[in-house]
């Protein structure tokens, strides 16, 4: 290997402290490939073979960040078999580390951007981390791939903050910290406020600490080290061990995370033993996780797919990036009041119009509860909170709307109502103003007959509450331009949404898909499933909630209109059987948790347990089905449904489908998505991929039904080992 | 085929496992070196050199329970150093696991006399302080669903739909029973006093029994295990599995579960020679032993199942069986098992259970044994069936015929 081709650089300064710069050649970022391995490897060597006047180390990146991470284009090809190579390669990667760890003089991070993951470890290994303050995150992310952080993440902060801080506050969750709280957490040491500080910084702190010997070595490499809190020796740790898996499994509501569950035995086994044997047990379960398929679903949708959405990978190409600078906001409810906040908190100047200006004031004043929530809680101070409500103004007069670019309309789901409201503010807006709905349902090609100008017009389709809900589907007409999409995904972006881009159709993409799942969740309450096996399923499978629930919070009156629309479309004469649960219900007098009564009982608006008379409705049956079933049947009709969207054109894009259900209908993370499900689906026997979930399908189909027979497009998919347009 | 045969049981009283409790300052060997004494004293024509082994169940095997206490106690006693000595643990099944081990080991020809049973100082060596990778490894937990047994008691009660007031009848009953039979003498032949090294009586009989416990004085009690269940998730982790239920209904406490004890007992096993050669006269046979399981996050249904298997094995009937001993882990195992099996409370834990005396442990299993067979020959009935239930889910049974 050349000197060009390391991606560690060594330098030895006049004082004798070695700067040890991660400079990969061949990327923007740093990552933790094969050239890295090897040149740290050989880094670390020379600093031990050129020790003579060495008085310390600084770890510096070259890059815009400090560290990005593992491989993750390795990590998703990674096979069981792959098992021995893949723990080598850890292995390799923590012995350098810990090499450098070892070294007799004070080693210190002069971290300048985001270490996250491999990057924060590479640093944990040093005895000193000092940050450059700045917009960046901090932290060991790995739980939300399906991985955990196999660098030595997991063993050395075990023994910086002890079991329970540790799983608690920084591994389980994953979760990422700005450089403050990074530095009050303890991750990082000190803190700098200018990158011209930051190495001056560090290389300070070694010649401060040249021939200090303790500082040069980790807490838990000095003689009658403990680690914080205990290990399960201990018998105060011993008393509520028992229940770290118990808690865990009820915080994921009984779905299968993988990583969680391998970071929690990783780090309470690893207690018990050495530095050296606790590390070689991360390694294992890193490698397990690595080559199983749960971490390739999750690192495809929450990295790969999410990063090319994020990128622009939905939107038209070619066309200038926009920027609204007056939004008109029609319809000041829930939806639009949550949709003004959004838009002013972005910067965006909106006007806020409803029929009456009280409505609209009302609306605004959700903005003023939300930003004193966030002052209050020290998110924002109150001159932002200030300068945001400034930016919303409520009015009842379509002329206020003058001079708006952006025309984002959330009334009552009718299509009158819509057309009429556009019709009012029209002559008032800029003549090339983007015109967006906001609807869950209604076809976007139709509403757009109202306006004298459809290419401008576009749908919208915001999740409740919009403050929270990050993801936003984009619906284009028949007539929308690339023009008017790539403007709206501008919009979503600016917003801080997720956009997804589908194409006009009854439901879109999100409300046919989450259609299917309550249909079906009906549908095995009148065959007799016993009510809370249909629920836990639903969460066992890792959806937020089971599809009663959901039915009661949607409201069965509007679950009832759907599926009558949805029948004359497919022109159906009979209803399905979950349609005549939904008319029976209602005829009960229990249409939804805002009417206090649903399939769950309500007390003041708090969710009690399942109404108890439901049995008499609809009796459990003695026999029931397998409880996998009771899961897989609630994914395979969301899944299939999804497979039929793509093959009618509704949706084109599988990071699309993945995001869209992931984020908007609660398809269960740790799939990765609604159509990585398919691709990834792993059988009971262990076969993975579409063709095994063709296969599923059919078995279903024989036991349930023929809506869960696979259609002929998909057969041949599976049968070329084709999957969907990325 | 030998048959292996009851030649003496006793045990100490039961003293309340905490330190107020009598026996809290005598050390779990000394319990065993009592009844080691006693054997001698009971008959004189034992000759120690014929013992094989002194097999004792041990739930909790560490500190002043650990390094196979059966051994250390036989030395302590002045046995022979020919006398062997073994520490087993089947959970709450231990000390009738020594027993049956012991009955098929004489059962077997190999061995002509041995001692079995177990001691438990639950008040110096508490439960679950022995760890273990069921409890303590999250590895192992997570993939095995485990959850305390407290959990499982009160899912079973949820399953059966039995209510506190079920269950705290039935605790009521128990004690009730067992008062009447300690004060109509029913266990003084098996209760050896525990005495101090100059003689003087520690403890005479059992301490843990309140006499006059209704329905009413018990419904004070706070659930034991619904911070457990809820507080801590394990009511979650059942629920994964008990999936049609809406929760479990926390049932059991203090007062209907089995009470923290500390006690020993020891039974004296041997082949037809042996009694012969020793003049010991033979009480009972042991027809059949089994042990079984059951799913293991309920834990504690697998009294029924081993029951049965033993009752197949001996070639019997449930009808066959005069007595039924099961122990009182909790309310609802008992009662579940009477429903399990069909049969009637009337014939079941007669002189009350360890709900009203106390569960040491690794003894109770050789315990309830001695006061099945003492209420046989009280009676003048034939058979008896002797049952626990036991962690991960596992269930034991003895059955004995007077002769």
């Amino acid at each position: 290997m050349t000197e060009t081709q390391s991606a560690v650089r060594y330098d030895k300064d006049a004082d004798g402290i070695v700067t040890l710069t991660l400079d990969d050649p061949h990327q923007s970022a740093n990552t933790m490939n094969q050239l890295y391995i090897a040149s740290m490897r050989e880094a670390v060597e020379k600093l031990y073979d050129d020790a003579e006047g060495t008085v310390g180390v600084v770890i510096a990146s070259a890059k815009k960040t400090f560290f990005a991470g593992g491989d993750l284009k390795m990590m998703i090809q990674a096979r069981p078999e792959d098992a021995p190579r893949i723990f080598e390669e850890v292995e390799q990667v923590k012995a350098s580390l810990r090499r450098l760890e070892t070294f007799p003089k004070p080693v210190v991070a002069a971290i300048n951007g985001a270490a996250l993951g491999g990057g924060l470890e590479i640093a944990l290994a040093a005895n000193h981390r000092i940050a450059v303050d700045g917009r960046y995150e901090i932290g060991l992310p790995e739980a939300t791939l399906g991985l955990l952080p196999g660098g030595g993440g997991v063993t050395r902060t075990v023994r910086m903050f002890g079991i329970q801080t540790a799983i608690m506050d920084f591994l389980l969750q994953g979760t990422r910290f700005k450089v403050a709280q990074a530095k009050e957490k303890g991750l990082v040491d000190e803190v700098v406020a200018t990158y011209d500080e930051l190495i001056p910084a560090a290389k300070a702190w070694v010649l401060a600490h040249a021939d200090d010997e303790a500082a040069a070595k980790q807490p838990w490499d000095r003689p009658g080290y403990k680690i914080p809190g205990g290990t399960p020796s201990n018998p105060k740790l011993a008393a509520f061990l028992p229940a770290f898996p118990a808690l865990l499994r009820k915080q994921l509501k009984g779905a299968d995370y993988p990583a969680q569950k391998a970071i929690l035995s990783a780090a309470v086994e690893g207690s018990q033993v050495d530095f050296d044997t606790a590390s070689r047990i991360e390694s294992r379960y890193m490698t397990k996780l690595v080559t199983g398929q749960n971490s390739k679903n999750m690192i495809q949708a929450f990295f790969f797919d999410l990063q090319a959405i994020n990128s622009g990978s939905l939107r038209p190409q070619g066309i200038e990036p926009w920027k609204p600078t007056r939004a008109g906001v029609l319809g000041a409810g829930m939806m639009g009041a949550g949709i003004a906040y959004v838009l002013a908190r972005a910067g965006v100047a909106v006007v806020l119009k409803d029929v009456a200006l009280e409505n609209a004031e009302k609306g605004r004043s959700y903005t003023a509860a939300l930003n004193e929530k966030g002052v209050s809680r020290g998110k924002i101070t109150s001159e932002l909170a200030d300068e945001i409500l400034g930016r919303i103004t409520p009015t009842a007069d379509a002329a206020d709307l003058a001079g708006c670019d952006l025309v984002i309309e959330a009334v009552f789901e009718n299509p009158n109502l819509k057309h009429q409201v556009f019709g009012e503010i029209l002559p008032h807006v800029s003549p090339d103003a983007l015109l967006c709905s906001n609807t869950s349902t209604l076809p976007i090609t139709d509403l757009a007959k109202g306006v004298d100008r459809p290419q401008d017009f576009i749908g919208l389709h915001f999740f409740s509450p919009v403050d929270k809900m990050p993801l936003v589907e984009i619906i284009t007409g028949k007539e929308t331009t690339d023009e008017t999409l790539a403007r709206a995904y501008d919009v979503v972006q600016l917003i801080r949404k997720t956009p997804i881009v589908v194409n006009d159709s009854r439901g879109f993409y999100t409300s046919r898909v989450i259609g299917t799942v309550i249909n079906e969740g009906l549908e095995m309450l009148k065959e007799g499933v016993a009510p809370y096996s249909i629920e836990r399923a639903a969460t066992q499978a890792g959806y937020p909630v089971g599809p009663l629930q959901i039915a009661d919070e949607l409201n069965l009156e509007t679950i009832k209109k759907i599926m009558l629309e949805t029948r004359k479309g497919h022109g159906l004469e009979q209803p399905l059987a979950a349609e005549t649960v939904v008319d029976r219900m209602i005829e009960l007098g229990r249409p939804s948790k805002l009417k206090g009564a649903g399939f769950y009982e309500y007390v003041d608006g708090r969710r009690q347990a399942i109404w108890s008379g439901l049995a008499e409705e609809y009796p459990v049956a003695e026999e029931q089905i397998p409880f996998v079933d009771v899961k897989e049947r609630q994914l395979f009709i969301e899944a299939l449904e999804t497979a039929k969207c793509f093959e009618e054109g509704v949706i084109t894009s599988a990071a699309a489908a993945n995001i869209g259900s992931i984020m908007g209908i609660g398809f269960p993370p740790n799939t990765g998505g609604a159509a990585q499900f398919m691709t990834g689906y792993e059988s009971a026997t262990g076969e993975i991929g579409l063709a095994a979930f063709v296969a599923r399908a059919d078995e279903l189909a024989e036991k349930y039904g023929d809506r869960f027979r696979p259609t002929d497009r998909l057969r041949e998919m599976a049968a070329n080992g084709e999957s969907f347009p990325a | 085929m030998a048959e292996a045969f009851v030649y003496d049981h006793i045990r100490t009283p039961r003293g309340k496992g905490k330190a107020s409790g009598s026996l809290h300052e005598v050390k779990p060997v000394d319990l065993v070196v009592g009844l080691l004494d006693e054997i001698k004293v009971r008959n004189p024509g034992l000759d120690p050199e014929r013992i094989d082994d002194l097999v004792l169940g041990v739930v909790s095997p560490i500190g002043d329970q650990g390094g196979d206490i059966a051994k250390t106690a036989a030395l302590k006693a002045g046995y022979p150093h020919t006398v062997a000595g073994v520490q087993l643990n089947r959970f709450c099944a231990s000390g009738l696991e020594a027993v049956n081990q012991g009955a098929s080991r004489v059962r077997g020809g190999f061995e002509d006399l041995i001692l079995a049973g177990g001691v438990e100082s639950m008040s110096r060596v508490p439960i679950g302080s022995d760890g273990g990778a069921w409890a303590m490894d999250p590895a192992t937990a997570l993939l095995t669903d485990f959850v305390p047994q407290g959990i499982g008691a009160d899912l079973i009660a949820t399953l059966e739909g039995f209510s506190r007031e079920d269950v705290d009848a039935y605790a009521a009953e128990s004690q009730a029973r067992a008062a009447k039979a300690q004060a109509n003498g029913y266990f003084d032949n098996a209760v050896v006093p525990v005495k101090d090294l100059n003689g003087v009586v520690v403890l005479e009989r059992d301490e843990f029994i309140r006499p006059g416990t209704t329905v009413e004085s018990l419904a004070g009690l706070k659930p034991s295990f619904a911070d457990l269940g809820q507080g801590a998730g394990f009511d979650d982790v059942a629920l994964e599995k008990y999936h049609w239920l809406e929760k479990i209904n926390h049932v059991h406490h203090a007062g209907n579960s089995s009470g923290i004890v500390d006690g020993a007992a020891i039974v004296v096993l041997g082949n037809e020679q042996v009694g012969q050669d020793l003049g010991l006269t033979p009480r009972a046979k042991v027809l059949a032993t089994a042990v079984s399981g059951a799913e293991p996050t309920i834990m504690l249904t697998g009294p029924a199942p081993a029951a049965r298997k033993a009752l197949a094995r001996a070639g019997l009937e449930v009808g066959d069986i005069d007595l039924f001993e099961i122990n009182e882990a909790f309310a609802a195992v008992a009662m579940r098992f009477m429903r399990d099996m069909g049969i009637s409370h009337d014939i079941t834990n007669v002189n009350g259970g360890a709900i009203a005396m106390g569960h040491p442990l690794g003894a109770t299993g050789a315990m309830i044994l001695g006061t099945l067979i003492d209420e046989l020959e009280r009676r003048g009935l034939r058979r008896g069936l002797a049952t626990l239930c036991v962690g991960g889910g596992m269930g034991i049974a003895t059955i004995v015929e007077l002769v």
